[in-house]
């Protein structure tokens, strides 16, 4: 059971109380896009041992959906951001660095 | 035998007799007893037999631990089986039976397979009931299943009477265990300012204070204790409940624990159980250690009881469990045993001490209380039926030769202490292996971690690895602190640790075989799970088998897996592969501990969510009225709907047929409430409709409905619906009434997180308005007939709609049929849903007019071939595969599946495609879901399946059975007769035809 913090509306709340929404900074393949880069749109997905960006819902609060970067080992939450942009904010990466020097953003 | 001694007992109230009845006899026993000390103060050490080989059992543990003495308890619809007598607590009128024999405890049938056991060794399911296999369904499996197990299920009949509720929590920090250290970590947490909840599973606290020689402060220990709890209770900032079991610990510090509030008080007012759901910023787990038995050949006999537990029984209960106690340690602490027992006046014949030199003050104890020490010496074996008569003694060395007999009728074992590490490691704490003591204890710099990624938990006490009085409540004291400064908080009189004087401890020897060398006749006696029925030899045989990880030895001997979750076995089993393996304890490892730590009822899962209340059934303005004349319900998504409503002496066919014919000819009224109704508004709700759906929108009028497709990127159809444009900005999108909220949800989804520069709003106003129907040839006079807006063909046409009032409701009037008739869809405010359909029905009384429900509808709309979301479509299903194609533009350069609709498979020409089905025989009508074959058997057997029927009805008003199919390549089919088989030797042969049955240009809506 997460809890996590929606940074539309600033609660913090159970893990029941969003809903998941896979993973985030999807490039929407749309017609003329190739077999394979539209095949990996659908059904491609990162599942990685680490950090990781993920969309969520806050489906019985405030409706609004965002994006959280989260630790899949240690459950660690690095932070939530918005959902209206395509790509990790620098916020975002420096406090994953903070905790994972290593880390490296692959995009 | 058993007996109460005449003085004694801490938690017992001798002055308040009660009466409990144990396989239909009547005990006497005294408040504050468990069942297991109730019992033995009866002379009952018999309790149960054993799950696989039927061995006699009683109880080994005084608490959670308990692996035997697990008992029926109740009848009927409270009748619980598998509760451990250990914990429950007595009360005037409890009713409890033994487990698991025939005919009787004391003489069992079952008892032959110890006798068998040498064919019966682990894994034998495995390599035993191969073949033939048919038996094992028939034979096998039913005589397992009736020779192993514990206690019965409920009778199927039995309904739990009983209440549970769930309770959500946030603290600061949560303690789990009330004893020493618990306590201490409680007082230092809320004397630094933080908000506490400490809980403890038995109804005392105070742990081992209570009963081990100790004195704190110059205070007893029981004293201490209450001081100490009356100190905690004055403090507003910490909250302390008793019989609340700390279950499991799971993500970000989320703790679920378990209260039973009146199992020892039935009748009382109040839920049974109640669930704690907490989120706790720090978690202190002060659970305490469980001493571990020894692995000697006869310990599971009736009698043979963990040192620590008898001393439990003589001090908190006054029951004394034998006249004569032998007792068998590898370590000091079984020595208090020894003394207390003398001190009750009772006699220990012998102490064997595995080790060869023993030595301090407990030793000393013993040897001039008189006590004779038998050191470097082991349990080969233990005389007895039912009950233990004598142990025969032997060098711990050697391989099990006796080398006297010594008589008693107890055995107290201690073969050293294990902390409770499972809450500790449920959420991934990790652990350390202590050689010292020989256990596994928290690594406090491997905690499990929060959010924030830093440790939430902290381990205090002998939970932690502080075995001894002093260490663990300094222990308690230093992380209660700790676990309130983490959370902001300044701890006070950080330096102030009480004085604890308790007999100093020597070093214990690990000794996980007894005698080391103990031959295969022995080892074959020795038991490590009790509950499982798994031996020393068991484990063995299994390293020798190739189970070299602890989790696969796990499982194939069983060992650990039954409901104490081997809270006893598990350190000796696997010290027992380990030795086998030849590797050390730590390279072998722990299985994992998973939640929850005893068993909590399903009642107490459910929670509040039962009956009614499990899932509220959403219902319309009308309900009400429809339930009051005859509906007959379905469920239709969270909804309920009327699937027919019957009149008197009417079957639900009659009705359905009643209902479609009247529609067709007079006028029908149908509640459509359910319909979801999605309001689109803003500048560009135009341009996102035309990203939604397959259809362009954006060409919509004002005052023009357009049946409108959605299709997920799959490009398969997912929903559909009437699209009203409202005005130049604003829509209003109906949906299925099972979508209304998932099509919401998913245009908010691309709004928000693909299309965010679109302006456009969402509001989802599915019960803000009462949708009704109002269907058939005479719809028109009757809303003419309620007056106050125009219907006519000329300003109402069909697909338009128009806002005014009808009998004085404000109303929207959608001109859209559903079932091929003259058909108005009206929307009302909700409240004044039911108003409107009085009226309607008052208005139309002399036409005709009548309800219908979803049936009705089912089979009108399946007469004019309209598809039905759910029944023509399973997810795999585009709108060109049900000759939808009319409604995918062609124009628009984007809409969401639209790039789907490219894939070469997407376009194949042999994909399902949407028929009609009229069968030869026209009364007979096609099962649904019924498989089309053809052809020759395909290379494995099974028949060519070339599609199926997706929608099956008999049809009123055609008079003969009609059906719709995904059958492949169907456009290119018409008129073809297809196979369906329904059943052995039943074959429904029916032609392929156009899905519109019934008036294909469309003339009966179009007036």
């Amino acid at each position: 059971m997460l809890s996590l913090t929606c940074p539309n509306c600033g609660v913090t709340a159970e893990e029941t109380e969003f809903a998941p929404g896979g993973e985030a900074h999807l490039k929407r393949m749309g017609p003329g896009a190739d077999d394979a880069a539209f095949r990996d749109y659908l059904f491609q997905r990162k599942n990685p041992r680490g950090v990781h960006f993920e969309r969520w819902r806050h489906a019985f609060g405030c409706g609004k959906w965002f994006h959280a970067a989260r630790c899949t080992q240690t459950l660690e939450v690095f932070g939530t951001y918005t959902a209206q942009t395509s790509s990790v904010p620098d916020d975002i990466v420096a406090a994953i660095k903070a905790r994972r020097p290593d880390w490296e953003l692959d995009q | 035998m058993s007996a109460r001694l005449p003085g004694g007992g801490l938690l017992i109230d001798r002055a308040k007799p009660l009466y409990i009845t144990f396989n239909g006899r009547k005990l006497r026993a005294a408040e504050g007893d468990t069942l297991a000390s109730a019992l033995l103060a009866n002379g009952q050490t018999l309790m149960g037999r054993s799950f696989k080989y039927h061995r006699p059992r009683g109880v080994v543990a005084s608490g959670a631990e308990e692996p035997n003495a697990l008992l029926t308890i109740g009848s009927g619809d409270t009748l619980e089986p598998n509760q451990r007598a250990t914990t429950t607590e007595v009360f005037d009128g409890l009713e409890a039976r033994s487990q698991n024999h025939w005919p009787s405890l004391e003489y069992d049938v079952g008892a032959v397979n110890a006798k068998l056991s040498r064919f019966l060794p682990a894994g034998f399911y495995y390599k035993t009931f191969l073949y033939p296999r048919a038996a094992w369904k028939h034979v096998f499996e039913p005589v397992i299943r009736k020779s192993a197990g514990l206690g019965p299920a409920p009778d199927r009949d039995a309904r739990d009477p009983d209440t549970y509720e769930h309770f959500y929590v946030y603290t600061d920090v949560l303690v789990i265990g009330g004893g020493m250290a618990g306590l201490a970590a409680a007082e230092a947490a809320g004397a630094a300012g933080a908000r506490v909840l400490l809980i403890e599973q038995a109804a005392h606290w105070g742990g081992r204070a209570l009963v081990d020689d100790m004195t704190i402060d110059g205070q007893s220990g029981p004293d201490w204790v209450a001081g100490k709890l009356s100190a905690l209770r004055a403090m507003e900032n910490v909250e302390l409940r008793n019989r609340t079991m700390g279950a499991g610990v799971y993500d970000h510090g989320y703790v679920l624990a378990n209260e039973r509030l009146t199992d020892h008080a039935p009748g009382a007012d109040g839920p049974r159980h109640r669930l704690w759901r907490i989120r706790a910023g720090r978690i202190i787990t002060a659970t305490g250690a469980i001493e571990r038995p020894l692995s000697f050949a006869g310990n599971d006999m009736p009698g043979v009881m963990l040192a620590s537990a008898v001393r439990d029984y003589v001090a908190l209960y006054g029951v004394s469990p034998g006249d004569r106690t032998v007792v068998v340690t590898n370590n000091d602490d079984a020595y208090q045993t020894a003394l207390a027992l003398v001190g009750a006046g009772l006699n220990v014949p012998a102490i064997l001490d595995a080790r060869a030199a023993p030595a301090g003050p407990l030793i000393d104890a013993a040897r001039s209380a008189g006590i004779r020490v038998e050191t470097g010496k082991a349990v080969a074996s233990v005389n007895g039926k039912t009950h233990v008569q004598a142990v025969e003694v032997c060098d711990q060395a050697g391989e099990g030769t006796a080398l006297e007999t010594i008589p008693c009728d107890a055995l107290a074992m201690s073969g050293g202490w294990s902390p409770v590490v499972h809450l500790w490691s449920h959420c991934g704490g990790k652990l350390a292996w202590d050689a010292d003591n020989a256990m596994f204890a928290p690594d406090p710099d491997l905690p499990p971690t929060g959010a924030d990624g830093q440790g939430f938990a902290l381990a205090a006490g002998a939970a932690a690895g502080a075995l001894m009085a002093g260490d663990a409540l300094a222990s308690g004291a230093e992380q209660g602190a700790a676990a309130a400064m983490a959370l902001g908080h300044e701890p006070r009189d950080p330096g102030k640790v009480a004085a604890v004087e308790a007999p100093a401890q020597g070093p214990m020897a690990p000794v996980w075989l007894m005698p080391q060398g103990a031959d295969i006749a022995h080892r074959s006696k020795a038991f490590l799970d009790f509950q499982n029925d798994v031996k020393v030899s068991d484990v063995q045989l299994a390293a020798r088998e190739g189970f070299e990880s602890v989790e696969h030895a796990k499982r194939y001997t069983t060992l650990g897996m039954a409901t104490d979750q081997g809270k006893l076995s598990n350190i000796n089993g696997l010290a027992i592969l380990s030795d086998a393996l030849g590797q050390p304890i730590p390279q072998t490892g722990t299985t994992t501990f998973r939640p929850p730590y005893t068993p909590i009822s399903l009642g107490v899962i459910g929670g509040e969510a039962r009956g009614p209340l499990f899932k509220p059934t959403r219902k319309t303005p009308i309900d009400g009225w429809l339930d009051a004349n005859g509906a007959v319900w379905e469920p239709v998504a969270d909804w309920r709907r009327p699937y027919a409503l019957r009149r008197a002496g009417e079957s639900t066919a009659d009705a359905v047929t009643r209902e479609i014919l009247n529609t067709r000819r007079n006028v029908g009224l149908l509640d459509a409430s359910t319909l979801g109704k999605i309001l689109v508004k803003g500048p560009d709700a135009a341009r996102f409709l035309d990203l939604v759906y397959t259809n362009m929108m954006s060409s919509l009028k004002p005052g023009r409905c357009r049946y409108g497709l959605m299709c997920t990127e799959n490009g398969f159809l997912f929903d559909d619906g009437v699209v009203a444009r409202l005005s130049e900005d604003s829509f209003l999108c109906h949906t299925t009434s099972g979508g209304s909220d998932r099509v919401h949800v998913w245009m908010e989804e691309w709004l928000q997180t693909e299309w965010w520069d679109l302006a456009v709003f969402t509001a989802n106003l599915t019960e803000q308005y009462a949708q009704i129907a109002v269907v058939g040839p005479k719809a028109r006079e009757v809303l003419e007939r309620l007056g106050g807006m125009d219907v006519s063909r000329e300003v109402l046409p069909f697909m338009g709609f128009a806002e005014g009032t009808l009998g004085g409701i404000a109303a929207r009037v959608h001109r859209i049929s559903f079932s091929g008739e003259l058909s108005f869809e009206i929307a009302v405010p909700a409240g004044q849903g039911l108003a409107f359909w009085l009226a309607c029905l008052e208005a139309g009384a002399d036409l005709g007019i009548q309800p219908y429900g979803t049936e009705a509808l089912h089979v009108m709309r399946a007469e004019k071939g309209f598809i039905m979301i759910g029944d023509e479509t399973d997810g795999t299903v585009t709108p060109h595969d049900l000759n939808l194609g009319w409604a995918v533009s062609k124009k628009k350069a984007d809409f969401i599946g639209k790039r789907a609709m490219e894939r070469a498979d997407l376009v194949r020409p042999d994909r399902k495609q949407l028929v009609g089905l009229e069968t030869l025989e026209p009364r007979t009508v096609l099962p649904d879901g019924a498989h089309a074959v053809e052809g020759a058997r395909l290379a494995n057997g099974m028949a060519n399946m070339i599609g199926h029927v997706t929608s099956t009805h008999f049809s009123p008003t055609l008079g003969r059975s009609i059906a719709m199919a995904l059958i492949k390549g169907g456009a290119g089919r018409m008129g073809e007769v297809l196979e369906f088989p329904v059943d052995k030797g039943v074959t429904i042969r029916a032609r392929v035809v156009d899905p519109v049955f019934l008036d294909k240009d469309g003339e009966r809506q179009n007036v």
